[in-house]
């Protein structure tokens, strides 16, 4: 074909020798590199002007390591990045000053990456070749992209406070950008505008591990300090999930108590009419005809429903094994007062005595009533092996505490996540 | 795929167009500069030599778009005071031809286009400016005056020897692109995509040193 006429030329990398101090700076970034820091004098060369032009020196700053040598490869996405050049960008408002380091990632064919990295926080940033649109989120101005909404975050003057290895634009020192943050976890959208231009970028956070491992360095990453703003929440997907596995759980226990319904025997084994009769301060005692208790340790529930009205009547129980002499004792209130601004009470009550052994048992009631109360029906009941579904309420409610814990822990890191931001609700802003 | 066209009326050595279309050409050999009339190519200037650039596309890079395959074909080169860019003029496998634009490694695709309403002169083109075109909402992203470097290869018009020229570039949320260039009269309209590498599935790229494509 043509192309075999013509064996495409290498491009070979650049050495100059700086001319301030004669050390040789190596060029990685080809012809795309505009400017290069010297790095024995911190020289800032005009690569592009075949002198070496020297633009600026950083004379009396202090020398910042990046915490990835510059010539360091990585593997993003499949794709090798070289770093080539290392910035430290700082911001001072008020009393605060803070910076964070900003390395160019190249690589020949797909072009350049930044990589930025704050108190052990990484992104992986790209420019974009989009343009968002505008939005509202949080009550302010926002921007959507890609189906994500962006909300503002912070915005802030930073400027080149230190500079190493090279650079496609020309490096000034001191040069200040407008930055704007704007973040969608994973995803942070940021403006940098200088005059009326504005350049977006989208980064993506990446945990420090994960730069340790693209770029197979040594050591561990710097600990990650605090919440940064585009950090993905642990909880995102869990609170969903969390109220997915209470759904399920609760299908599971009612399925559950259906069939611990189905399983009782439930079945009446006494009922009975009595009247209390008016006058009397307390009726003498007495015992119903027997009944079978059927089967092992079961429940046994014995309730009562009395024809009170504004009134009350005390039941003291004995449930008395004809056979064996074992006793259970207990008492029942029913009261139940009604006037135009409603009802108070029930005419009805029960309880449940766990575990009672088969056999031939009796009742031995004793009623109690005030002495002013008139004649009053009252019926008693005893059924055997009931259903408690009071269990299954104190299930349900155990059941809601992981989704809500879940809920508190996320709603805690997003708030940790918006005190730094610029626009940090006003509870808990200022404070830093 | 090539036709021969005849000899550079400078050297005389072989002159073969890829694109029957092409109205310029450069002598690979002496870097004149030929436009093709109805009879012969007429020399009307010299490349001066390209400043050395790291584009990894070269005249002979072929690509894949939308499943039709391309190759290119010329350049034109420009510089401004952030850096420089090419403008890699692409013929695809249709006949068709339209334009790649290598800026930094950020890539675009663009096509010459009818204005779907008269071109906004330069006042109104102001970074952030909106326009709509074909339903889709484009914004200004950057206006550059530009400094032309040269000429390589076969265009589709004659153009050399050009002075400073300006262009606007309009981008979408969706990654269209459009770029104005002002130095013609009326302006010209490029539509076209943003594209990332790899869409492209290019070979016969330039080797760098050190690096595998």
């Amino acid at each position: 074909m043509s192309s075999s006429l013509v064996t495409p030329p290498l491009v070979k990398a650049k050495s100059l020798s700086c001319p301030n101090c004669g050390a040789p700076v190596e060029l990685r970034g080809f012809a795309h590199t505009l400017s290069a820091v010297c790095p024995n004098c911190l020289s800032v060369l005009d690569t592009s002007s075949p002198e070496l032009q020297v633009l600026d020196t950083f004379q009396g700053k202090e020398r910042v390591q990046p915490k990835i040598p510059l010539g360091t490869r990585g593997t993003f996405n499949g794709t090798v990045y070289e770093v080539i050049g290392f910035q430290e960008r700082s911001v001072q408002s008020g009393g605060d000053f803070y910076s964070w380091d900003e390395y160019l990632l190249f690589n020949p064919y797909k072009g350049f990456r930044y990589l930025t990295e704050y108190c052990g926080h990484w992104n992986v940033v790209r420019a974009l070749s989009r343009v968002p649109e505008t939005a509202r989120a949080r009550g302010r101005q926002a921007w959507r992209l890609d189906g994500r909404t962006f909300a503002a975050f912070d915005a802030m003057t930073a400027a080149t406070s230190y500079v190493i290895g090279e650079f496609p634009w020309q490096v000034c020192r001191g040069e200040t950008v407008r930055c704007e943050d704007y973040i969608s976890p994973p995803y942070m959208l940021s403006a940098e505008s200088t005059g009326d231009e504005v350049t977006w970028s989208m980064g993506e956070y990446w945990p420090g591990s994960k730069i340790w491992q693209a770029f197979r360095l040594a050591g561990s990453p710097p600990y990650a300090q605090g919440v940064f703003s585009n950090q993905p929440s642990p909880f995102a997907g869990k609170i969903g999930s969390a109220w997915r596995t209470w759904l399920w759980l609760n299908v599971a226990l009612f399925v559950l108590f259906l069939l611990f319904t189905f399983m009782k025997a439930n079945r009446e084994v006494f009922r009975q009419d009595y009247v209390y009769l008016s006058g009397k301060s307390s009726e003498a005692a007495f015992v119903t005809p027997p009944f079978q208790l059927n089967g092992g340790d079961k429940n046994v529930e014995v309730g009562v429903h009395a024809s009170v009205d504004n009134d009350w009547i005390y039941l003291n129980f004995a449930l008395i094994n004809d056979e064996t002499g074992q006793t259970f004792d207990f008492a029942r209130e029913v009261s139940y007062y009604h006037d135009s601004d409603g009802t108070e009470g029930s005419r009805n009550n029960s309880v449940v005595i766990p575990s009672v052994p088969g056999g031939r048992y009796y009742l031995r009631i004793e009623p109690e009533m005030s002495p002013s109360s008139p004649s009053t029906r009252y019926e008693v009941f005893v059924r055997r092996d009931v259903p408690i579904y009071s269990y299954f309420w104190i299930a349900a409610m155990l059941l809601l505490i992981p989704p809500i814990v879940v809920l508190i822990r996320s709603v805690k890191f997003e708030g940790l996540r918006w005190r730094e931001s610029d626009y940090a609700p006003a509870s808990s802003g200022g404070d830093d | 795929m090539s036709a021969p066209a005849g000899n550079c009326p400078n050297c005389g050595a072989p002159i073969a167009f890829r694109w029957s279309s092409a109205i310029q050409t450069t002598c690979e050999f002496c870097h004149s500069i030929l436009v093709r009339t109805d009879v012969d190519l007429k020399k009307v200037g010299e490349v001066a030599d390209l400043p050395a650039d790291a584009s990894p596309i070269q005249i002979g890079t072929e690509g894949v778009y939308q499943n039709k395959g391309f190759v290119v074909i010329g350049r034109i080169m420009y510089e401004y005071e952030q850096g420089g860019w090419n403008e890699w003029h692409v013929v695809y496998n249709d006949n068709s031809n339209g334009w790649l634009s290598d800026a930094q490694l950020e890539y675009d695709l663009s096509w010459l286009a009818k204005p779907p309403q008269p071109i906004p002169l330069t006042p109104t083109v102001q970074p952030g400016a909106r326009f709509n075109w074909n339903d889709k909402n484009y914004e200004a992203t950057s206006v550059t005056k530009a400094r032309y470097k040269g000429v390589q290869g076969e265009l589709p018009f004659e153009y050399w020897d050009k002075a400073d020229v300006l262009f606007a570039d309009l981008r979408t949320t969706t990654g269209d692109f459009a770029t104005i260039d002002y130095s013609e009269n009326p302006p010209l309209l490029f539509l076209g995509r943003a594209v990332d590498f790899d869409d492209l599935h290019f070979k016969n790229l330039r080797l760098f040193e050190g690096w595998t494509s």
